[in-house]
């Protein structure tokens, strides 16, 4: 298990002071100046060193992302903007990073903002976490009381501003060429790329869009060194990670793990174990609801990183373990989902538009088993067209958790159909 | 006769000044994107939700032909396009959730309430909502109301929370179970020690 000293979300349950002089304490703005007059090449090369991967769910390398950023000015100004529109089913992380921690979520801003030569960072906070935005402006502005940031930001010449942008209730914001549509005071709507943010993002200007997790973890990592992350996890999939256990376990827990942990000890050192034993369990959505979920027999053996749940069809996500244990209706619980991505898509693509809706209906029929068998074939069918041929990935995100209850569960949904047709129909009265 | 005019609405002083520094957060010609808080700070003066006299306002603050306020009211599930009960009680039924009971607590609510999701009562104390994933998943099922997540709801608390907020009480917001924040309930397996 990760030793207490090597967790960096020290104040993970908010038993603590988030405020400046508590963040302090926990080592949070220590020496920034000094890091910053390590130089901006210093700081992406020790992110690359890392191997921290992007925390919202793709998992793209994080020092990669920030080189791709112009190292000279053509007159735009460059932005930072870090997506805190949390809103994947299951995940609920960086909720605690941003009243829990805030300070490190700051400092991060700074120190990513000034290795890719930003003017600001805008940190896009769904609306409907109103406290957690309250917080974060307080810290915010004990952070521009300490000059830690604005005009020469800790000292180091820097000037550097950090703002607040709240959302207003819509999951595709999360999706990054969208929540620049959102920042821009337009409907959320995804954006064609290219041009990537980099080249042309917020205001058309250039733009790299991080999770708050993985901007949180940056002064960690450029203060403790890159070795020191890179020691956790399996090679190409290191570092510590927040993961957050929902469903049927005995203690459902957000809790800061090493990357690569063996799902079964996620589940039973940190969230109580299944409810009802380990046995107990039918299925796990590793990493957020887009993931498709993945049946006990893999459960048993599966590691939490990227590369292990790729390699079993699923993917790790936000890292949002939705466990379910046998007494789950898997048809109507993946029914519920297709539901939330129905409401949830923008509607500019036709395939995402009408097949979310589609999906739903039929998943609604099939789990009172008011289908005939070959209709599997047709929902499988239509979740692949969906997949891959919209602009975003809201489409993939829709029909992943379909595709994932065909692969392991056919046989499952094949009964539920040939039970409800052997009940007996009524008979008319002679 | 000719219909009644509709209410006129313009921000208050307190508010126009607070849009002011709304705007200035972003760069100069760029005042469309204080659109969203903009609509939020309305809603709020206008006792949760707005009327078009409220959007055409905000497009004339922002020199911003109205078609642009209305497809943005209209895209996000948050602005309210008609009146509202005082108390939005909003419940997540999203998988997780789900997973864990919130099908009671819906049906609790619509109990004490005597109305469906999607309704307002009588009195218009309380607008009754079924919403997507609020993201505090490990702590399900979760409702929202005013500004605060109530969490870790049964039948039982959520039936209380909706008594307590019926007699003008302001209930306790977080987990309705003895727990602290998004720590296991049977105490935290990490971070022991204290900071």
């Amino acid at each position: 298990m990760l030793a207490d000293s090597d967790r960096i979300f020290t104040n993970l349950y908010g038993e603590h002071d988030w405020r400046l002089a508590g963040a302090r304490k926990r080592g949070d703005w220590d020496g920034t100046k000094e890091i910053m007059a390590k130089g901006q090449d210093w700081i992406i090369d020790e992110m690359k060193q890392s191997g921290l991967r992007g925390r919202g769910g793709a998992g793209f390398p994080t020092g990669m992302k920030w080189s791709f950023m112009p190292k000279k000015s053509d007159g735009r100004p460059s932005f930072l903007v870090v997506n805190a529109d949390e809103g994947e089913p299951g995940t609920c992380k960086d909720r605690d990073m941003l009243r829990h921690d805030p300070h490190k979520l700051i400092e991060g801003c700074l120190l990513a903002g000034f290795a890719m030569r930003c003017q600001a960072a805008y940190i896009y906070i769904r609306g409907e976490l109103i406290r957690e935005a309250e917080t974060l402006q307080a810290s915010i502005d004990e952070a521009y009381g300490a000059n830690l940031i604005g005009k020469n930001a800790c000292g180091s010449g820097f000037d550097f501003d950090v703002y607040i942008h709240r959302g207003a209730g819509a999951y595709i914001c999360g999706e990054e060429m969208a929540l620049i549509e959102s920042l821009e005071g337009k409907p959320g709507k995804p954006r064609l790329k290219p041009p990537f943010p980099a080249g042309a993002g917020v205001w058309g200007c250039p733009t790299t869009v991080n999770n708050v997790e993985t901007i949180a973890v940056a002064p960690a990592i450029l203060r403790r060194g890159a070795k020191w992350f890179a020691s956790f996890g399996r090679p190409n999939n290191s570092g510590t990670k927040v993961f957050c256990i929902s469903g049927h376990v005995n203690a459902p827990c957000n809790v800061e793990e090493a990357m690569s942990i063996p799902l079964r000890e996620l589940i039973d050192k940190h969230a109580g174990g299944v409810r009802g034993g380990w046995d107990n369990l039918l299925a796990v959505i590793p990493g957020g609801s887009s993931t498709p979920l993945i049946p006990k027999s893999v459960c048993d053996t599966v590691l939490m990183d990227f590369d292990a749940l790729r390699d079993v069809k699923s993917g790790l996500g936000t890292a949002a373990v939705i466990v379910m244990d046998k007494s789950t209706d898997l048809i109507r619980a993946i029914g519920r989902l297709a539901k939330f991505y129905m409401h949830e898509s923008c509607g500019q693509c036709t395939p995402c538009r009408e097949g979310t809706g589609w999906l739903w209906r039929v998943m609604e029929r099939m789990a009172k088993g008011d289908a005939r068998v070959e209709e599997i074939d047709m929902l499988l069918d239509v979740a692949n067209e969906i997949d891959g041929h919209t602009i975003c990935a809201l489409g993939d995100a829709a029909a992943w958790p379909i595709q994932g209850l065909i692969r392991h569960f056919r046989p499952m949904m094949e009964d539920r159909i040939r039970t409800a047709r052997l009940k007996p129909l009524p008979t008319a009265a002679e | 006769m000719s219909a009644p005019a509709p209410a006129p609405f313009a921000f208050t002083p307190a508010n126009v000044e607070k849009a002011n520094a709304i705007v200035a957060k972003y760069p100069k010609g760029k005042q469309q994107s204080a659109l969203l808080p903009l609509l939020d700070l309305a809603q709020r003066q206008n006792d949760g939700w707005l009327p078009r006299a409220a959007m055409d306002h905000v497009a004339a603050f922002l020199c911003l032909a109205p078609i642009r306020v209305y497809e943005v009211a209209t895209f996000y599930t948050m602005y309210n396009l008609r009146p509202i009960g005082r108390h939005h009680v909003q419940v997540c039924t999203t998988t997780p959730c789900w997973l864990r009971g919130s099908d009671q607590v819906l049906d609790a609510c619509k109990k004490r309430l005597g109305v469906d999701a999607g309704e307002t009562t009588k009195d218009g104390k309380f607008t009754l909502s079924e919403v997507e994933c609020l993201a505090a998943c490990v702590n399900a099922p979760v409702a929202w109301v005013g500004d605060d997540f109530y969490e870790d709801l049964d039948a039982g608390s959520m039936t209380r929370l909706l008594d307590d907020l019926a007699a003008g009480k302001q209930p306790r917001p977080g987990p309705q179970v003895k727990r602290q924040t998004s720590a296991p309930a049977t105490g935290p397996t990490t971070l022991k020690a204290g900071s």
